[in-house]
This record gives C-alpha cells, sequence and structure tokens, in this order.
C-alpha cells in the first residue's frame, strides 16, 4: 500500500438525493496506480470515470470502500491538505479554474494556499511557467489567451504546488486539436522528466492510445485494464461497450476481417503505415 | 450596445514614479486629500489642492483627456448639485423668477461645491488609473486587516473583489455570445421603448445567471484543488513593502492637508 499513489478498495459512491433514490455512480471499483506511471481512463459519459476522479483528491469521499493517496485514508479529513498537494487536478473549463487576473499570480495561488514563504513561491512559479512553455506570458491576462495556453497555465498552477500526480479531468475537451496537442504533449513531458504520476480521464481513444496503462469504465465498474495495445484488441468488447477503438485499429481490424494476416496492436498513424508496407511489400514479393 | 466600452476601475499601465508608489501609500494619501478638499473654503485653499493635484496629474503621465472622459457619468450629479445650491442658499438676491430665488451666495457656494467634486473624482480616478486592480485589493487587504480582530471578514472581501475582477472579461464576452445567439433567432435589443428594451434583457440575463452559478461551483471546486482553506496561514507571492517614497508622499498629502485646515480656520 505504500508504494502506490493512488490506491482504492471496494470504491462505492452514490449521489443522495432528495427522495431517497440514490443511484450508484461507482460501484465497487478496486484500482492502484504506480508512482510515475501514466494512466488512462476511458468512458462515456456516464460511465462514472470523473466521479471517479474526483474522489482522488478528496473532494468527493467514498460512501463505501476506501482510498488512499500515498498511504493517507482520504476521509482523514486532517490530512486534507497533504492529500490535495499530492494530487493536483485540471478541469475541463479553463475559464473556470483560473482564479487571478494575471498569469503569473493564478500560478502562485496554490503555494500561497500552502503558506511557501515568498521567494520560493516565486522561483516555483517561474520553473512552472517554463515547465509548460509559458514563461514568456507570465504577466499577461489570462483571458486573453487561447484554450491550450490557459491550460497549460492550469497545468503549470498544480506543478507549483509540486504534487506527485496530477489528474487531467476531460481536460482536452474543450479545445481545438493544436490546443490538444500543446496539453498532451506537456503532460506526457511532465511524465517523463520529472516523473509525475498523471491519470488522464478521457473520452478520446487516440489519447489514451498514448498512455502507459489503459482503464475502461462502464456503469461505474472497471471493465478493462492493461496497456492500450492489448485493451484496443478486443474490438468487438468495446463496441458492445459502446466505445470506438482508434482508427488504425478500426482499419487493421477491417483488414482481418477481409482475410488479411495483420496484428491489431498499431495504436498511431506511423506504425499502422509500417505495418500496411511490410503487407504489401510481402504480397509483392510472394507474386514475384 | 458596445459592451467592451465599459470602463470599469480602469488601470492604465505605467512606470511614473507614482505607479510605482505602494497601493497603500496611494490610498492613504487619498483618504488625507479628500479630508483636506472639506476643510477648503476660500479660493486660496482651493488654488492649493488644484496645485498639488494637477502636479500629480502631471507626474502621474495619465492625459488629462482620460480624466475628462472619466467625468461623463457623473455630469448629471454636478449639474444638479450647482442648481440646488445656487437656489437654495439664502443670501443677496441675484435675480427672482416665480418661486425660485438666485443667490450671489449660492452661485459662489456651487461653483466650489462642483470644484470640489470635480477634484475629488480626479483624486479618486488617479488612484484607480494608476494602480493595478490587484495591487488595490492587496492595498485594502492590509490595510482593513486591523480589522479582522473584530471578525470583519477581510480577506474574504478581497478575495471576492479580485475574483470579481477577474470573471469581469469573462462574463462580458460570454454576454457578447449569449446576445449574438440571441439575435441569430430574432430577438431585438435596440429598438422600442424603455419597457421593452428591459424585457428584452431577461432572455439574455436568465442563461448568464444559470452560467454563472455554474462557473461559480466549477471555481470552487478548482479553488479546493489547489488547497484553498481562506486566509488563515496564506503567505504571498508579492509582498507589499513600503519604500522611503511612500513615506514621502503621505507626509506631503498630510502636509497639504494641514496648511488648508489651518488656512481655513483663518477664513482664507
Amino acid at each position: 500500500m505504500k508504494d502506490a499513489i493512488i490506491k482504492t478498495q471496494q470504491l462505492v459512491f452514490r449521489y443522495t438525493t432528495e427522495e431517497g433514490v440514490a443511484p450508484t455512480v461507482l460501484d465497487g471499483i478496486d484500482l492502484t496506480i504506480e508512482p510515475g506511471s501514466f494512466v488512462a481512463i476511458l468512458g462515456h459519459n456516464g460511465s462514472g470515470k470523473s466521479t471517479l476522479a474526483k474522489h482522488f483528491n478528496a473532494i468527493l469521499l467514498p460512501s463505501g470502500g476506501k482510498v488512499w493517496v500515498s498511504g493517507l485514508d482520504t476521509a482523514d479529513e486532517a490530512r486534507l491538505l497533504d492529500i490535495r498537494r499530492q494530487v493536483g487536478m485540471v478541469f475541463q473549463n479553463p475559464d473556470n479554474q483560473i482564479v487571478a487576473s494575471v498569469v503569473e499570480e493564478d500560478v502562485a495561488f496554490g503555494p500561497e494556499n500552502l503558506g511557501v514563504p515568498p521567494q520560493e513561491i516565486r522561483r516555483r512559479v517561474d520553473a512552472a511557467l517554463t515547465t509548460v512553455g509559458m514563461e514568456g506570458y507570465a504577466t499577461r491576462a489570462p483571458h486573453l489567451l487561447s484554450g491550450g495556453q490557459k491550460q497549460r497555465v492550469a497545468i503549470a498552477g498544480v506543478i507549483a504546488m509540486e504534487p506527485a500526480c496530477i489528474v487531467l479531468d476531460e481536460a482536452t475537451a474543450m479545445l481545438d486539436p493544436v490546443g490538444r496537442r500543446e496539453v498532451l504533449s506537456t503532460v506526457k513531458k511532465l511524465n517523463r522528466e520529472k516523473g509525475i504520476t498523471v491519470v488522464l480521464i478521457t473520452h478520446h481513444m487516440d489519447e489514451a492510445a498514448q498512455a502507459g496503462r489503459l482503464v475502461v469504465m462502464h456503469d461505474g465498474r472497471i471493465v478493462r485494464d492493461g496497456p492500450p495495445a492489448r485493451v484496443f484488441q478486443d474490438v468487438e468488447g468495446l463496441r458492445a461497450l459502446g466505445l470506438e477503438v482508434p482508427e488504425t485499429v478500426g482499419l487493421m481490424y477491417e483488414l482481418r476481417q477481409a482475410g488479411l494476416d495483420v496484428p491489431l496492436d498499431a495504436l498511431d498513424v506511423d506504425g499502422c503505415a509500417a505495418e500496411l508496407f511490410s503487407l504489401l511489400t510481402q504480397g509483392e514479393k510472394s507474386e514475384a | 450596445m458596445a459592451l467592451k466600452d465599459i470602463t470599469l476601475g480602469q488601470f492604465f499601465p505605467g512606470s511614473s514614479p507614482i505607479h510605482r508608489l505602494d497601493p497603500r501609500a496611494k490610498l492613504i494619501a487619498l483618504i488625507v486629500y479628500i479630508v483636506a478638499l472639506f476643510l477648503a473654503v476660500g479660493w486660496q485653499t482651493y488654488l492649493i489642492a488644484f496645485l498639488v493635484l494637477a502636479a500629480v496629474v502631471a507626474v502621474s503621465t495619465v492625459k488629462p483627456r482620460a480624466l475628462l472622459k472619466g467625468m461623463k457619468p457623473v455630469l448629471f450629479l454636478l449639474v444638479f448639485t450647482a442648481i440646488l445650491n445656487m437656489f437654495y442658499t439664502p443670501g443677496r438676491e441675484l435675480f427672482h423668477f416665480w418661486i425660485f430665488t438666485m443667490t450671489y451666495e449660492g452661485v459662489a457656494r456651487a461653483f466650489f461645491m462642483v470644484i470640489r467634486i470635480l477634484m475629488l473624482i480626479t483624486a479618486t480616478f488617479l488612484l484607480t488609473y494608476t494602480t493595478s486592480p490587484l495591487a488595490l485589493t492587496d492595498g485594502l487587504e492590509h490595510l482593513l486587516s486591523p480589522l479582522k480582530k473584530i471578525r470583519f471578514p477581510v480577506h474574504e472581501l478581497a478575495m471576492i473583489m479580485s475574483i470579481a475582477l477577474r470573471f469581469i472579461p469573462t462574463l462580458i464576452e460570454e454576454t457578447d455570445k449569449i446576445m449574438s445567439a440571441q439575435r441569430a433567432r430574432g430577438a431585438d435589443f435596440d429598438t422600442g421603448n424603455l419597457v421593452q428594451k428591459a424585457k428584452a434583457l431577461i432572455p439574455l440575463l436568465v442563461p448568464l445567471f444559470i452560467s454563472a452559478f455554474r462557473r461559480a461551483d466549477e471555481l470552487a471546486t478548482a479553488m479546493e484543488c489547489r488547497c484553498y482553506h481562506g486566509g488563515e496561514g496564506r503567505t504571498r507571492m508579492k509582498q507589499l513593502r513600503y519604500r522611503p517614497a511612500d513615506a514621502l508622499f503621505i507626509l506631503a498629502a498630510l502636509a497639504v492637508c494641514v496648511a488648508v485646515g489651518v488656512l481655513a480656520h483663518f477664513g482664507w
């Protein structure tokens, strides 16, 4: 238990409504997230993935079962700040999570709340802005930035707290393709270079495919868990859950259905192209 | 409706000595100056107050035209004050019309009253024009911090102010968007009498309010995630620090106030 950054055990969550009817949103989740890993949680709307994310830093508390963050029980109110400084969150709407009217003041917000000394805050803010590539915008007004830039500021605000883990709750859902690429490459860099654990909540298959581990949720349960290449091989199973596979895997699947011998684990365009190339050249060889 | 033209606590960035002063020093000096304005009686004392203000405006590099532009909304108040003073001050009669009597004393008083209000507004604008909203909020929080002892929510108030300032541009943008959406569906915001115009605003205000509440909820969650737990134990990246220039500025304001007070006492 000490080793896991986030661990849930038989996590159950129900919303309490006034009529007393309590729909179960999370239904017995057992999940362990290792430090330094890059985990994507995939599922369509209503699968409970965002609700699960809110349990990772005690914004929501379990109705049943337990959640530990770095060995701290999230139900322990006395350690609330220790839990939240460990796991930072980035949300969907960039406008609704920026607090200050100057970029650097916003990045400073987290460390200020933690009571970090002023010089140290300055150092962290500059370092965080450099990490996300926004150092040239330190004194700008956030509302004049693009969506992708705003999300990068939000990420800087989280890493200025020096967390062990960042949870991105559909952080790219409102962005254009350029913004999505910006955010995703920033997050991958953090994971690779700083060893920060990344949990990416998404319904974009292409984003999920880039993670090291893919967890698929459906109706408040975990239905698949493994490396993306393996999870996506089960094309029929995923389609039965109402999920599409990445286009490259879809193409390979169709080719297989047509009787061609191609593997299903090509997750990016380059890999897919290489497979197709070898398939075509093989065909030429056998003909000749 | 040109929403982008709203000048609310407008700030003109600059690097003049007035811009660089500590916001607290500027706030204190403003209060002292306003006291001086109310102590002034004769033209000599008003002249002193005017010269001091003119000097500060000159140093601040704020364009007088920008200050004049800010006077527009208070024009009505000025005219109203002037008329009331002209007719309701007892004294030697200047002319008489029906039940109204204009007096020499009234005209003099109206003149000084208008000058006083103009200088008061100019001085206040000078503060908001040369101080960023964030610095102003910080300054207020510091100056009011003794009130924390009587449980006055100083930090919360400052936080509310800075969040409000942060969301003004966002909400203006959103209003523009909703207006365009409603216009596309045939809404008319520009014609009709006052009642019709007010009614036309309802389909604008309802979605705006709903979205503002949703924003507030999401922002609160985001702030919680970033360990916000009130003002207790909170540090600031940018510390406010008094420099000698700030002390000098406050002392100068006090000197002006005392001088005006003394002169006014001797009937100048």
